[in-house]
């Protein structure tokens, strides 16, 4: 079982800076570290390699300084590493991201299952996740809170596709009533939410290890990606606003000089809307 | 300060203090309401590897010595004295196994220690040899190819919970000092039992218990040195426990002094913070500087034994009694600037307190100490005559 897990540094703080003029997050000064919900997407990759064999291989995109975010995730115990930086990748949007992570995963060879955080920390947006299996042509299920069972089927004879019995994998998709449960074939991608398990702390030796691992780096030449889809140029997104959205549903607090009127008028919005 | 560590130690207390933080100091009024052993969190630190930290590589540990163990130890302290004790009470009953052990023992025993797999523990204590440790009762007798023990232990910190104990007994009580022997046994011998589990004024999710010996056989294959030699093992190995006992206390000071600071810049009494009232910064400034000193003095004596100095008993005590008095104040102060907040179970100083005084008590009480650097001072002053 190969596992891919994508990752991504962010600043360590939940009160993340935007430029104003370009409206895109502002890094400088803030200390760097791994997008918390992706430690989620690695604990859930190490203890399925626990379970079923294989291989876990962290990836991220960023600066040449977001290989710190694969090491800590080398020290937890991921196997392999590869960062993708390139001048060419900046300014990417999340369809520039996801086409460029694609294409480090074909480069690979493809994996079993590919694991994602739910979101990022700083953009928040969620999107990169399933982009990634769209530009895979893969199926995904977002917001998994339990793996319930992977399957691995029958082995694949020559790595050309050609699958006795494809495995698949159930999982619990959180939902904001409760849960669905979705089985999906392998390979997959999923994106996961912090319900799902406990990171780890990392170990000494893992540490000691991950100090001296060589971690593969790729441009956009090595990948070979078409220009125009990466980066800036390959980004449609622009950022008109940036602001909290209003929440779907809203708690109202019933005003009232007694309690006799508060419980009145609760009584008489109640027999409005039919609840009693 | 600035004590230079090198790339692997800043690593080591980097770790340490992140599970301090974020694993043991949330949980840790609960342990101490509990009275309940931290066995999770004892696995939260055999997983990252801490347990191996004083342990040499060809045994599956680090390689450190006893500076990365006080690091270690000062960590988990300033969150929880109670935790760090059960960490540090199974580098007690390993130190005389590297120490005095054969290359079979070591290699039986010291991989489990240092992964943490196993909890090891320090037996000597009983009713009548508490600060007297040579008035030991406990038995070995020689039967052939085992030892056979009687005597019950008191006190002794991991009982119950650790897997390997060093026990210390008396081949001849009437020789004293020089009838006592080091012997490993472990638990599930037939014979060892486990008796009363102290209810303790700090240090309470710790586990301290009586164990009690009834025929229990040990093979004579498990005896450490050889019969006559317990006490020096014992010695030998408190030389290198005491500056964890100092690194225990220095944590349990830091943490308490942070705690203080912290509070003393929201707390606001009579229109001001009372950090801005001379009163409070000045207790703050002799907290502050104490804890430093009893650092200093730690690591320095750590630093010294790993060099490889081969008489470092006075400074290990020093570093005790010392670090361990400043435990004892700084706690004290912090729950005075803490005021009545601090007497209260809400509020974490009044914990540190109580885990403190212990520190001036245990691995030799500080009396013992000071007669040890005494007749060190003594004899260094007959020697210049």
């Amino acid at each position: 079982m190969n596992v891919a897990v994508l990752i991504k540094q962010v600043p360590e703080t939940t009160d993340v800076k935007i430029n104003r003029e370009t409206n895109t997050l502002m890094r400088e000064g803030v200390a760097s570290i791994i997008n918390p919900f992706d430690m989620y997407a690695i604990e859930e990759a190490l203890r399925i390699r626990e379970q079923h064999g294989g291989k876990v291989t962290v990836i991220t995109m960023g600066p040449p300084q977001a290989e710190e975010a694969l090491r800590q995730a080398l020290a937890l115990g991921a196997d392999e590493a590869v960062l993708l930086s390139d001048r060419a990748f900046a300014g990417a949007d999340t369809l520039a991201t996801s086409y460029t992570l694609a294409k480090a995963i074909e480069k690979l060879g493809g994996f079993d299952l590919v694991i994602c955080g739910k979101q990022a920390a700083d953009g928040d947006t969620a999107q990169v996740g399933p982009e990634v299996a769209e530009n895979l042509d893969l199926p995904h299920v977002t917001y998994v809170r339990k793996i319930e069972e992977i399957s691995l089927g029958s082995p694949d004879s020559d790595g050309g596709g050609s699958r006795g019995a494809p495995g698949f994998i159930r999982v619990q998709r959180m939902t904001e009533e409760g849960y669905e449960v979705i089985e999906s074939p392998l390979p997959t991608l999923i994106t996961v939410v912090k319900e799902i398990n406990e990171p780890r702390m990392p170990s000494i030796k893992g540490m000691l290890r991950a100090k001296k691992a060589a971690i593969t780096l790729w441009t956009a030449r090595d990948l070979g990606v078409d220009a125009s889809r990466v980066g800036l140029a390959g980004s449609p997104t622009r950022v008109i606003r940036v602001f909290t959205p209003e929440q779907r549903r809203r708690g109202e607090i019933i005003e009232g000089a007694t309690v006799q009127e508060k419980v009145r008028t609760l009584v008489a919005k109640l027999k409005e809307t039919h609840l009693v | 300060m600035n004590y230079f560590l090198t790339e692997e130690q800043q690593m080591i207390r980097d770790l340490a203090r992140k599970i301090a933080e974020e694993k043991v100091a949330p949980r840790a009024a609960e342990f101490d309401e509990a009275e309940e052993f931290p066995w999770d969190l004892i696995k939260v630190l055999a997983d990252a590897g801490l347990f191996g930290v004083w342990v040499p590589e060809e045994y599956g540990g680090l390689g450190g010595g006893v500076f990365e163990q006080c690091l270690v130890v000062e960590e988990l302290s300033r969150a929880c004295g109670a935790v760090a004790v059960s960490y540090a009470a199974s580098a007690l009953g390993g130190f005389p196994i590297l120490l005095f052990g054969t290359d079979d023992q070591k290699r039986k025993y010291m991989p489990d220690i240092a992964s943490g797999a196993r909890l090891a523990a320090f037996a000597l204590t009983e009713p009548d040899a508490g600060s007297d440790a040579s008035n030991i009762r406990t038995t070995a007798t020689r039967d052939g190819d085992y030892y056979i023990l009687n005597g019950t232990k008191q006190w002794i910190t991991n009982g119950g919970e650790a897997e390997i104990y060093t026990v210390i007994a008396t081949v001849d009580p009437s020789k004293g000092a020089r009838g006592m022997t080091a012997f490993i046994v472990e638990k599930g011998t037939p014979g060892f039992e486990f008796g009363k589990k102290e209810k303790k004024m700090g240090i309470r999710a710790s586990a301290t218990r009586e164990l009690i010996f009834r025929d229990c056989r040990v093979p004579a294959a498990n005896m450490l040195d050889r019969e006559g030699k317990g006490f020096i093992v014992a010695m030998r190995t408190f030389d290198r426990t005491r500056p964890g006992v100092a690194a225990q206390a220095v944590g349990i000071a830091q943490g308490a002094l942070d705690r203080a600071a912290r509070y003393a810049t929201e707390r606001v009494q009579f229109g001001k913070r009372i950090a801005e009232f001379q009163a409070i910064e000045h207790m703050l400034a002799d907290m502050a500087t104490q804890v430093e000193a009893a650092r200093a003095l730690v690591y320095a004596t750590a630093r010294m034994i790993d060099a490889g100095d081969r008489d470092f008993s006075k400074e290990a005590s020093m570093a005790k009694v010392f670090a361990s008095d400043v435990a004892m104040r700084v706690t004290t102060d912090a729950v005075q600037i803490f005021g009545g907040y601090g007497y209260m179970r809400d509020y974490p100083v009044e914990k540190m307190m109580r885990d403190a005084k212990i520190t001036q008590i245990y691995e030799g009480t500080n009396q013992i100490q000071r007669s040890i650097i005494g007749s060190a001072v003594i004899k260094e002053a007959m020697r210049r005559k």
